[in-house]
This record gives structure tokens, C-alpha cells and sequence, in this order.
């Protein structure tokens, strides 16, 4: 089940905890992958460690023409692009009120526009070999919002909107569109959390702990598979069961 | 010319699985021949590949029959 072996998938934000996960878990599933993010040096590490069928490539997700252009980068590094997983994003929290302009343009530039660009230039290879598959990483504040993130949760639900109506676009060409849905997972940022800010975090999640990398990559994983044909437009929610949609 | 029609032909038969005899220079892509929004781009995306040439959004969107496309290309590329 899920093998992935000849397929070639490309992960932005691969020197992330997520995007680190996702990367080795499509890996194991037999796929090459395309590992991008801003430190390269960082995604070298995780590349060495894979060994075999891992490249590098390089981008800076703010400059639009680098985006446009990354898709072909990896379909050329590995002869193909099969599988398009847009992971990277960033927060700039505030409260709306005191958000600045760049605080807003930055979020969606980044966690929005870029899966786009990102998008539209992986489908011409996917349509024309029938098959293909695009994953957003999007969060459950997307869907829930949340109060600080503004930006965040827009840049979010904006990629599950997106998501949905590509999905129908390219539907009848084998091109499955779809979007996972984090919940709290446990990272470099959760770890400096108190105490007590946990217990109020985790008094929310009836699973009781945090996500894992791990759990995330894994609902990719099925979605990049040939067993999930005939799932498209959909989002998949990992969140131990903090918002049940 | 009549190379740019064969060649324009023979992607048209391929990529919307229709019999020869109904590509005509006339043929609109969407009224004749069953295209659907998507086939066109593709169709589109195809003919730039076969000629390498850049077929601008605009012009895409003025290419509707079989006619319209070989005499874009036989432009492009004569």
C-alpha cells in the first residue's frame, strides 16, 4: 500500500520539523524528492541523510519569479514532477489592529501566492502524463480561526478554497488536488511553550498530546498514493480530535 | 503551410481522440470537435511544445478553430 516508487515529489519547506517528516516519509515510500526551503545547508544535511534519489533545490518562496520557476528546476533535476507538496509557510501574529501592511503582504505572499505559483507551474507536466498530485499544507485555524493570526487563518482557508476549485478543474486529467490540516504539532516552537500553556493547549485535544511530524506525513502520504485516486478537493484534518469538521 | 496543417492535424486527432476526417480547417475546437475549456489550453500548450514558440494568453483565447491556430503558428514560425 502507498508505494511511491518511481513517482518524483517536490516539498517546499523541507528544513522545517514538518516538512523534514513529510520528505523522509515519501521517501520511504519509494518516491524521489526535490527537498526546498531558504537554508540550503540544512536541506544538504537532510539530503545526505536520505541518500539516494534526495536533491537540493534552493528558494526563496517571497520571490515570485523564483517560485514560478522552482517546479521546472525539480522536474528537471528529476526527470518528472509527480507530486507537489506546497509546506512551507510562515506567522507573523498580531492582533488585527495593530497588523502592519507587510505583516499581511508577507503571510499571504509566502503561504498563499506561493502555492499558486507553485501550482500552476507543476500542472503542465501533470496533466500532460494524466496524473499528479498537489497537497497543501494548510491548518485547522484555516477552518477554526484563530484570534492574533488574521493573516495566518486567511493565507489558510484561502489555500483550502483554491484547493477545491483546482481540484475541479483538473479532475477529469488525473490530477487529484487536496489539503492537510495540522492540529497542534509539536516543533522548535511548541518546546519553549510553559508548562501551563500546554496543559491549556492540550486540555483542548482530546488525544490528550501533540501531533507528530510523523502523524502529518503520514495522511500525505496517502494522499499521494494511487489509493487515493478518487480523492480530490478534500481536507484531510490531523488534529487528535481538537476540532472534529 | 501545409506542414503547419499536418502537424497541427495530427496533435488535434491525438490529443481529442477524433477521426481525420472531421479536423477541418473550419472545425471549431469546442463546437466541432468536443473540446472542452482544459482541452483547449492544452491544445494550446501542445502546440507551442510541437513548434517551440510562446503562444501569449490573448492570442490563446482568439484561436478557436483549427483554421485560427495553423494560421498563428504558420505566422509565428514562417
Amino acid at each position: 500500500m502507498f508505494d511511491l516508487t518511481g513517482k518524483n515529489a517536490l516539498v517546499t519547506g523541507a528544513t522545517g520539523g514538518l516538512g523534514n517528516a513529510i520528505a523522509r516519509k515519501l521517501h520511504a515510500q519509494g518516491a524521489t524528492v526535490a527537498l526546498s526551503g531558504t537554508r540550503e545547508a540544512v536541506l544538504q544535511e537532510l539530503a545526505d541523510d536520505l541518500g539516494e534519489r534526495a536533491h537540493v533545490l534552493p528558494c526563496n518562496l517571497s520571490d515570485a519569479e523564483a517560485v514560478d520557476a522552482l517546479p521546472k528546476q525539480a522536474a528537471e533535476a528529476m526527470g518528472s514532477l509527480d507530486i507537489l507538496v506546497a509546506n512551507a509557510g510562515i506567522t507573523k501574529d498580531q492582533l488585527l489592529m495593530r497588523m502592519k501592511d507587510e505583516d499581511w503582504d508577507q503571510v499571504i505572499r509566502i503561504n498563499l501566492e506561493s502555492y499558486f505559483r507553485l501550482s500552476r507551474a507543476a500542472l503542465r507536466g501533470m496533466m500532460k502524463s494524466r496524473w499528479g498530485r498537489i497537497i497543501g499544507i494548510t491548518s485547522v485555524v484555516g477552518v477554526t480561526g484563530n484570534p492574533g493570526q488574521t493573516n495566518y487563518c486567511a493565507s489558510k482557508a484561502g489555500m483550502i478554497g483554491f484547493s477545491k476549485s483546482l481540484a475541479q478543474e483538473v479532475a477529469a486529467r488525473g490530477v487529484t488536488v487536496n489539503c492537510v490540516a495540522p492540529g497542534f504539532i509539536a516543533s522548535p516552537m511548541t518546546d519553549v511553550l510553559t508548562d501551563d500553556q500546554k496543559s491549556a493547549i492540550l486540555s483542548k485535544i482530546p488525544a490528550g498530546d501533540l501531533g507528530s511530524g510523523d502523524d502529518i506525513a503520514g495522511a500525505v502520504v496517502y494522499l499521494a498514493s494511487q489509493e487515493a485516486n478518487y480523492m480530490t478537493g478534500q481536507t484531510l484534518h490531523v488534529n487528535g480530535g481538537m476540532a472534529m469538521i | 503551410m501545409s506542414d503547419v496543417l499536418e502537424r497541427v492535424t495530427k496533435i488535434v486527432i491525438e490529443h481529442l481522440d477524433v477521426d481525420a476526417e472531421k479536423v477541418t480547417e473550419k472545425a471549431s475546437f469546442i463546437d466541432d470537435l468536443g473540446a472542452d475549456s482544459l482541452d483547449n489550453v492544452e491544445l494550446v500548450m501542445a502546440f507551442e511544445e510541437e513548434f517551440d514558440i510562446e503562444i501569449p494568453d490573448d492570442a490563446a483565447e482568439h484561436i478557436q478553430t483549427v483554421g485560427d491556430a495553423v494560421k498563428f503558428i504558420s505566422e509565428k514560425v514562417g
